[in-house]
């Protein structure tokens, strides 16, 4: 029998404790630039919120002008920018969910064909690329040949945007599946095909659907590559032909206006909370099916 | 007696020159149980896989000889043809955990699109999960996920999906290896039932298995196949040293 050290283990014990401790200081630190952004915007925000907030365009100037002189709160709501956003961020889902997944079912698949070499090489660059420079490629490809800003312009460059992120999970979903789910479907004679259609992507949902809520929780919130290409809208547009608006886009319009710039706390916590809402759903599903 | 199954000198490699399986030589009777015995590693999932062309699915593997399944050659045929013919069991049961108990017995169908009426599929579950056993234990709770079975319920689950599709040769690999006993006997039972409909060759570790059901045994040794012939003779009066060895738990 080993003679066992005890005071080796009290400090070790000790050591152990001590590094908990660090790591539950330091990740509370980390917390509260966060707590602190949200809490400024509650603050700063809450009054603008009401039902016609989500019901009414955005002001003019001068409706700002006037309601500031009164005394009053700024007229008006962004439901031009929600609804904006709705659309553009609805049709790049439309566009770079199915092109993601087949994508990464490629990948998955086929791991080491010189063509998923330069898929791979190429979503890293593209989720490495500023997100202005996609804007700008959309602005070159899209709106110079159409000539015109478009709804549809931004949605291209938002589903650029999210396809690396897609084919990715995709591709690391599917991996994590048992071989031998796929060698069961071919063995009952399947096309490989309908193995992939209706038992593995079926099985590999969950991580599916958190990939593509992340990579939609990521681009809801772009301004950059809008200002290119949907450009922003006074109205309620749903033609994907025209120029749109989007809660981005009008922070932005609204912090370059000095009389409309109190509106950016409003819309700002607005779409903080619905960008949190939508990882909060993945991160409820990761969880649901880990366990 | 008819041979529905004729291996002609098959070689498998899954590294070039390294044989996993060496100039196989064996004809399989119709409507009988072959049971594959031999060392871990010597060759007996791959040369099983081979028959319902498993190797495929990568690339690197290489197989030459051949395999008449009724007569024709299976390479030759449509992969999709002959594993519909040669059905397979795997070692772990595999019931896909998105399908529900009924429609993984309707897999075979569904993935290969062929439609039935209601009356059909219900016929169809009904005779496959009572073949197996399984009927009277699911048939309230057919619409649950084939995921929450047991594991000796998941494995039955997985015959009567691969028996759905009647299948001329059922392939098993090991598949009792991680059920009880209970579980496992009923699985001997049902295979005994079973052969007088289709011809089974299983690959299994338990010799006292192979013993009890199986008519014809292989023994195999590092991709060789070292003897085959009447289990009965091949328990009592085995020709070859080596076999001898192995049955008498020398090695294995
Ligand atoms: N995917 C693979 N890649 C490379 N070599 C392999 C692969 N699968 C099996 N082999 C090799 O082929 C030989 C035969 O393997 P096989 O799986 O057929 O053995 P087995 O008889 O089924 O063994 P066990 O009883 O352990 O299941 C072994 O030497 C093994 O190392
Ligand atoms: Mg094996």
């Amino acid at each position: 029998m080993r003679i066992i050290n005890t005071s080796s283990i009290v400090y070790r014990q000790l050591k152990d404790k001590a590094f908990f401790i660090a790591i539950c200081v330091l990740s509370s630190v980390m917390a509260i630039p966060l707590i602190a952004i949200l809490f400024e915007l509650i603050q700063k925000g809450y009054k603008q919120i009401s039902f016609p907030f989500f019901t009414e365009t955005a002001p003019s100037t001068l409706d700002a002008m006037m309601a500031k002189s009164a005394g009053e709160l700024i007229p008006g709501g962004i439901v031009n920018g929600i609804t904006g956003t709705l659309l553009i961020v609805s049709i790049a889902a439309l566009i770079a969910i199915p092109t993601g997944i087949l994508g990464g079912v490629y990948l998955a698949e086929k791991p080491k064909s010189i063509f998923s070499t330069i898929v791979r090489f190429l979503t890293e660059l593209i989720q490495g690329t500023p997100s202005i420079i996609i804007g700008v490629i959309a602005y070159a490809w899209i709106v110079v040949p159409f000539g015109s800003y478009s709804a549809i312009a931004g949605s291209i460059a938002l589903a650029i945007m999210m396809l690396p992120l897609i084919v990715r999970s995709t591709e690391e979903t599917l991996k994590m599946l048992p071989r031998s789910l796929k060698e069961a479907g071919l063995a009952l004679g399947s096309s490989y095909t309908n193995v992939v259609l209706k038992v593995l992507l079926p099985s590999a949902f969950n991580g599916l659907f958190t990939g593509i809520l992340l990579a939609i929780s990521r681009v809801t919130g772009e301004t950059a590559p809008l200002m290119l290409t949907a450009l922003g809208s006074t109205v309620i547009n749903w033609d994907i032909n025209n120029p749109t608006s989007s809660v981005s886009l009008l922070i932005w319009e609204f912090y370059n206006d000095p009389y409309l710039i109190d509106l950016i706390w409003s819309s700002s916590l607005f779409l903080l909370l619905l960008i949190l809402a939508l990882n909060l759903i993945a991160k409820y599903i990761v969880q649901r099916t880990s366990r | 007696m008819n041979h529905i199954l004729e291996l002609k000198d098959l070689s498998i490699s899954y590294t070039p020159g390294k044989f996993a399986v060496n100039k196989v030589c064996a004809t399989i009777e119709e409507n009988s149980i072959t049971a594959i015995m031999g060392p871990s590693g010597c060759g007996k999932s791959t040369l099983l896989r081979a028959i319902n062309r498993m190797h495929e699915l990568y690339p690197d593997i290489k197989i030459s000889g051949e395999i008449l399944l009724k007569g024709n050659n299976i390479l030759q045929m449509n992969p999709m043809i002959v594993r519909r013919m040669a059905g397979m069991v795997f070692q772990h049961p595999n019931p896909f955990p998105t399908m529900s108990i009924a429609n993984n017995v309707l897999a075979g169908y569904n993935l290969n699109g062929i439609k039935l009426s209601k009356g059909g599929k219900e016929e169809i579950v009904e005779s496959c999960l009572s073949s197996v056993g399984l009927w009277n234990e699911v048939k309230d709770s057919l619409n649950k996920m084939g995921t929450f079975l047991s594991g000796g319920q998941q494995q039955r689950l997985c015959i009567a999906r691969a028996l759905a599709l009647k299948p001329d040769v059922l392939l098993m690999d090991e598949p009792t290896s991680a059920l009880d006993p209970i579980a496992t006997n009923r699985i001997e039972e049902l295979l005994l039932e079973l052969k007088k409909q289709l011809t089974i060759i299983i690959v299994t570790h338990n010799m006292s298995q192979a013993a009890r059901i199986s008519d014809h045994s292989m023994f195999m040794y590092l991709g060789d196949l070292i003897e085959y012939g009447n289990t009965e003779q091949m328990f009592t009066n085995p020709k070859d040293k080596k076999t001898e060895e192995y049955l008498n738990g020398q090695f294995g």
